[in-house]
């Protein structure tokens, strides 16, 4: 079936000999055995981004029925009036766990699951660089997912809305549910930072030779954005987290006001996450229409740059616009008229999306088809959403309309005109690139129209029932108030849409034994990922240069000659999986990539990790530390085995006469990058508990209440121990550097043990001073800043063990050298993070 | 009578002519889009191809008329803006102020006349006078809760440990809904009041009236199991040694326009119900329920309740 397209074309161009023939058959089976997923049970050992991608994306879908069914619970209490078909706990329950499930375990995840799938084939590259990170980030999805869906079978599903705010979701009200909320989730946004992690340095590093950062598909340019606001928006989700948890489990009293608390912190730092979040599930959706409309419009994108600068700029405002869910906080005017401004200014990058879609249609000679019809009844359901947007952003109009069904009715056109809609168009677009056939053009058709007449219907009148003054999380309401016919039409609404979505799901399920064979590029689309044959688990087959942005568009012989291996690396000679690693702007080559493969590390460290965070919301803290003992050791043990092997040669023939080392380390390498943007998100989680620091400091007149600091001495003795530990660390790389590795060892030692005395020094501030973190928000603050910053020193320590051991064993060398200068690289953001610490809390106080 | 959209308040009707006026700009706005969208995705037979130059043009003039809109959008809702709440302080004039705490699920009310009258204390009804601002001064006990009467204007949050204000003006006499807007345990949605706009004078009489304690206050068997059953650990009731603070005011409850904070009409019945499955009316409440009293005393007390005008 893949071959079929590709013999066409190479019967013009030249008659391949047999040789030939036999070469490329010799390298194909070589290569489908190095890429071959495990048979049996030990199939779900797969780290195969094909495998991971078509899990991971029927997992969410999963979830988000699931959720749906909530929702459908939702809409039958509510009606008719004064109706009991739930009690006040379950539908309490029913519509947090509704919000929680669509935006944390579907939005967010099925866009990382479409982008683990299809953005290798895109960016013309076989694997992500670190497909066990993809295997890893499931499995805990899967199981932190499942954790938080089950609660509601046993009665404790959280209950204080998707937002918890404080102090209900801090009171006895909350339950066991906040807690299953707050570690449940923490543990999925551990693993959305570890895809983001993975998809930005595909996209910065993996694309195909010559695909110059201006040319990448549109698709990889949303993604990277998306990732990166990833890196900022979710850290300090996590420290509003860690700051709740300890409230809850330690009782440290960051939200209670009578201890020096204040609940509206957490308000700030749950939409810092909050609105960012809004344009993270967006944004991907409209990626998708960026390849979809090219396609049908069988014309590039008109407006490239403008739909790039557009997402980027959407971006970057979606953090300025935090404060518009707080508009009835109380806050000054002059800053509700500030971010009011801010929020109308986000819709003109979201206009000139819309216009480059236009733009492109009309300049386009246009075919319709179901993609296509849920693209773009999407959008029109879209625009109805920003324009109510634009609405609710004047802080007047929403101080009436502010947590209503007006707002319900708004977010509802937002999210699933603008993700739902074009998923399913992605779904429908893409869905031959899984198994090779089309979906159901017929059932497409009856699906978008159930969906969009059903839509409609259910969230139209809710804009009305709002201004009518019902308010948003009612179980019910009386009678008298005329929402009564609205709410009934609205639930008639959501069972049509519901009905929609089921017809889908049945088509996709449905066995395709008759269905549609799709050619190799069916919807003739002029983009990489069509290269890669749904039959094959190698993805490209050999990795061409690609020369423009729509290459199987303007090289007409490019499919066959990747298809016949005439690129780079077509052989897999060592039986190793290898991809080509490239520079971050022009795409230049620099080194073979040796991508690791399957592993059950990932599925263990996922299943431990989960043990964690699941024994410690039952307060299991024997079996908390067991699992995060074995976690521990299954990631010691897939970072020993699976990362900076030494290569057995120095350097490889991939093809066409191009030579490739096979190592490289430092800045140009993956690993490098990986540590680097990983760092950026941990140092955005602990900018935003010194965030807290400071807003503390701000609401109250005295924010130490007289209490003790940590002092002055010992906070700088730390900060001092840590400069120290650092400057050894920079210069034990230029002695390894320069062979000297007898010096080298002795400066890890000493650094470390440097380390060691900094993190007591730290500890000793708090403790001799008696600060008691239960007593008031001050010492609570500063101990969690120095715990934070000792817990980094703790894995600055196990990384410098970790390189000793690495010098001892032989693997790392003068001219092996990946894991120092990653570990280096940790040190600087260990170093930035202890200054600030100790300084703050050491000098702050006495600055004043 | 809970409705943003037939306003009987300054600040209601100005943001519904704003809203009148954004939903005919959203309406040009949509069509516009859709009718540009629908031509867009005709069949390519069926409609001839534009120039590329032409499209980029779109995507510039359509960025171009984004902008202007919203430049306008913002100027008229600043100056709508301005002469709302805290930019229209009225200094000088003397104001009524109202302190309001939100409770799980009720609202204690106390009036601070502006004349140096008694201060007046009340629960799960605010009563105004029309043409006059007043200042509430809202705070929160428990949870976050948020204050809304819609016909009067938006909402403003209560949060513990906070104090925040809001100044809304009647222009109509009547009746209206407010609810607890923000989300705030198992019964939020049972969480409302009554709002009554008066005339001034009628106001200012009914006020009067409120600082002395019902006629009806010093009843015979009602009152006396009140006491004995410990009601009044937690309620007041003006005039009798029933002084407890926990719970709602119950000097004139005989008068409120509805019971159990804006959930149930406010009858013999109803009372009686409440004081046996508090409850059943209103989950994850704070009174417990005193369905064990003989069926003669909750009569009695209900009754006297009742009289309470």
């Amino acid at each position: 079936m893949s071959a079929r397209g590709t013999k066409k074309g190479g019967g013009t161009a030249k008659a391949p000999g047999s040789d030939d023939r036999q070469k490329r058959e010799a390298q194909e089976k070589r290569l489908r055995a190095v890429w071959k997923s495990p048979s049996g049970w030990r199939y779900w050992t797969s780290v195969n981004n094909t495998d991971i991608g078509v899990w991971y994306a029927s997992t969410a879908f999963m979830f988000m029925l699931f959720a749906g069914v909530l929702a459908l619970m939702v809409r039958t209490q509510l009606a008719v009036p004064d109706n009991d078909f739930l009690s006040a706990d379950v539908y309490n329950q029913a519509f947090t766990l509704h919000g929680t499930v669509m935006m944390f375990l579907f939005a967010v995840p099925i866009f990382e699951a479409f982008a683990i799938f299809v953005l290798p084939g895109m960016l013309g590259t076989r694997e992500l660089p670190f497909p066990r990170l993809s295997a890893f980030g499931f499995w805990s999805f899967l199981l932190g997912g499942v954790f938080v869906c089950g609660s509601i079978f046993f009665g404790a599903a959280p209950n204080s809305g998707w937002f918890m705010y404080p102090p209900l979701a801090t009171s006895e009200d909350a339950g066991i549910g906040a807690d299953i909320w707050l570690l449940g989730l923490s543990f999925i946004e551990v693993a959305s930072l570890a895809a983001a992690v993975e998809l930005i340095v595909g996209i910065m590093k993996f694309r195909a030779p010559g695909m110059r950062i201006n040319m990448m598909p549109l698709f990889a340019w949303y993604l990277l954005i998306v990732a990166g606001m990833i890196l900022f928006a979710f850290p300090p989700l996590i420290a509003g987290d860690i700051l709740f948890e300890a409230q809850r489990l330690l009782d440290w009293p960051f939200f209670d006001t009578s201890r020096g608390g204040d609940p509206i912190l957490w308000q700030h730092l749950f939409w810092i996450f909050g609105h960012p979040e809004v344009y993270i599930v967006f944004l991907p959706a409209i990626a998708l229409m960026a390849m979809i409309v090219p396609t049908f419009a069988q014309r590039p994108i008109v407006g490239y740059s403008w739909i790039v600068l557009a997402a980027v700029g959407t971006g970057f405002l979606s953090f300025g616009l935090w404060v518009h869910h707080m508009f009835a906080t109380g806050l000054p005017t002059i800053s509700l008229a500030f971010f009011s401004a801010a929020s109308e200014a986000v819709a003109i990058p979201t206009g000139v999306q819309i216009f480059v879609f236009i733009a492109t249609l009309l300049a386009g000679r246009v075919i319709f088809s179901v993609p296509m019809l849920f693209g773009a009844g999407g959008l029109a359901i879209f625009v109805i959403g920003g324009l109510t947007g634009v609405m609710v952003a004047i802080a007047p109009f929403d101080w009436q309309a502010h947590d209503t069904y007006f707002v319900v009715a708004h977010l509802h056109y937002v999210l699933i005109g603008g993700m739902l809609f074009p998923i399913v168009a992605g779904l429908y677009y893409y869905y031959p690139l899984i198994g090779g056939k089309l979906l159901s053009a017929r059932l497409g058709k009856i699906a978008f129209w159930l969906m969009f007449v059903g839509f409609n219907v259910a969230f139209f009148p809710m804009h009305l029932t709002g201004l009518r003054g019902m308010p948003r999380r009612v179980f019910t309401y009386p009678e008298e108030l005329g929402w009564d016919w609205l709410n009934l039409i609205s639930t008639v609404g959501a069972f049509v849409f519901a009905t929609g979505v089921l017809v889908v799901v049945f088509d996709a399920v449905r066995p395709k034994g008759k269905a549609l064979d799709a050619s190799r590029n069916p919807w003739n689309a002029g983009t990489m990922e069509w290269a890669t044959p749904p039959s094959e688990n190698w993805g490209m087959r050999s990795i061409p240069e690609v020369k423009s942005r729509y290459p199987l568009w303007e090289e007409k012989e490019l499919l066959r000659e990747i298809d016949e291996g005439r690129w780079y690396l077509p052989d897999a000679q060592e039986g190793r999986r290898e991809a080509l690693m490239t520079s971050v702007l022009d795409g230049e080559p620099q080194e073979v990539f040796r991508v690791p493969g399957t592993s059950y590390l990932a599925f263990i460290c996922a299943m431990t990790l989960g043990g964690v965070f699941i024994a410690m919301t039952y307060h299991a803290w024997w079996l908390a530390l067991i699992s995060a003992v074995a976690f521990f050791v299954a990631l010691m043990g897939w970072i020993w085995t699976g990362t900076g092997q030494i290569p057995e040669k120095n350097e490889k023939d991939v093809g066409r006469g191009l030579k490739l080392p096979l190592y490289v380390s430092g800045q140009p390498s993956a690993g490098w990058w990986a540590m680097f943007i990983t760092m950026i998100g941990d140092g955005t989680a602990f900018g935003s508990l010194l965030f807290g620091y400071f807003f503390y400091w701000t609401i109250h007149e005295d924010y130490t209440a007289g209490l003790p600091g940590p002092g002055m001495v010992w906070p700088l003795v730390a900060l001092g121990l840590f400069v120290a530990a650092w400057l050894i660390m920079i210069i034990s790389k230029r002695l390894n550097s320069a062979g000297r590795v007898g010096l080298f060892r002795l400066a890890l030692v000493a650094s470390l043990l440097l380390t060691v005395a900094g993190s007591g020094a730290g500890l000793a501030g708090p403790w001799l001073y008696d600060m008691n973190p239960e007593l008031h928000v001050y010492p609570a603050i500063v101990w969690t800043l120095v715990i934070w910053t000792v817990a980094h020193a703790g894995v600055g320590v196990i990384m410098q063990a970790f390189c000793l051991a690495g010098s001892f064993a032989g693997r790392l060398t003068p001219r092996y050298d990946k894991d120092i200068h990653n570990v280096v690289l940790f040190w600087h953001f260990m170093a930035v993070t202890a200054v600030f610490t100790f300084a703050v809390i050491g000098l702050f106080p006495r600055a004043l | 009578m809970q409705s943003a959209l037939d306003p009987a308040g300054h600040e209601a009707a100005q943001v519904s002519h704003l809203f009148e006026a954004m939903v005919i700009g959203g309406a040009v706005i949509f069509t516009a889009m859709i009718g540009l969208l629908l031509y867009a995705v005709q069949d390519h037979k069926r409609r001839r191809t534009v120039s590329e130059e032409g499209a980029a043009k779109l995507i510039l003039w359509g960025t171009v008329g984004t902008v202007a809109v919203l430049f306008v959008l913002l100027a008229v809702s600043l100056s709508v803006w301005s002469g709302l709440r805290q930019w229209d302080p009225e200094p000088g004039a003397p104001q009524l102020q109202i302190s309001v705490t939100g409770e799980q699920f009720w609202w204690r009310v106390t009036y601070h006349p502006s004349d140096g009258q008694s201060v007046v204390t009340a629960a799960n009804e605010i009563r105004i006078p029309v043409g006059q601002r007043v200042n509430f001064i809202l705070n929160s006990a428990d949870m976050i809760h948020s204050f809304w009467i819609p016909p009067l204007g938006g909402k403003m949050d209560m949060i513990p440990g906070r104090t925040n204000h809001l100044s809304l003006l009647a222009t109509k006499p009547g009746v209206f809904r407010g609810v607890c807007a923000e989300f705030c345990g198992e019964s939020h949605a049972l969480m409302a009041f009554a709002a009554v706009a008066m005339e001034p004078a009628d106001f200012d009489a009914w006020l009067a009236a409120r600082a002395n304690p019902s006629p009806a206050a010093a009843g015979g068997e009602g009152l006396q199991a009140f006491l004995r059953q410990g009601c009044s650990a937690c309620h007041t009731i003006n005039g009798t040694p029933a002084a407890g603070k926990v719970g709602p005011d119950l000097s004139h409850v005989g008068s409120r326009q509805s019971i159990g904070a804006g959930i149930l009409p406010n009858t013999v019945e109803t009372i009686a119900r409440f004081i046996r499955e508090p409850d059943m009316v209103k989950p994850g409440v704070m009174m417990p329920s005193y369905a064990m009293l003989p069926e003669n005393e909750i009569q009695a007390i209900a009754t006297y309740l009742k009289g309470l005008e």
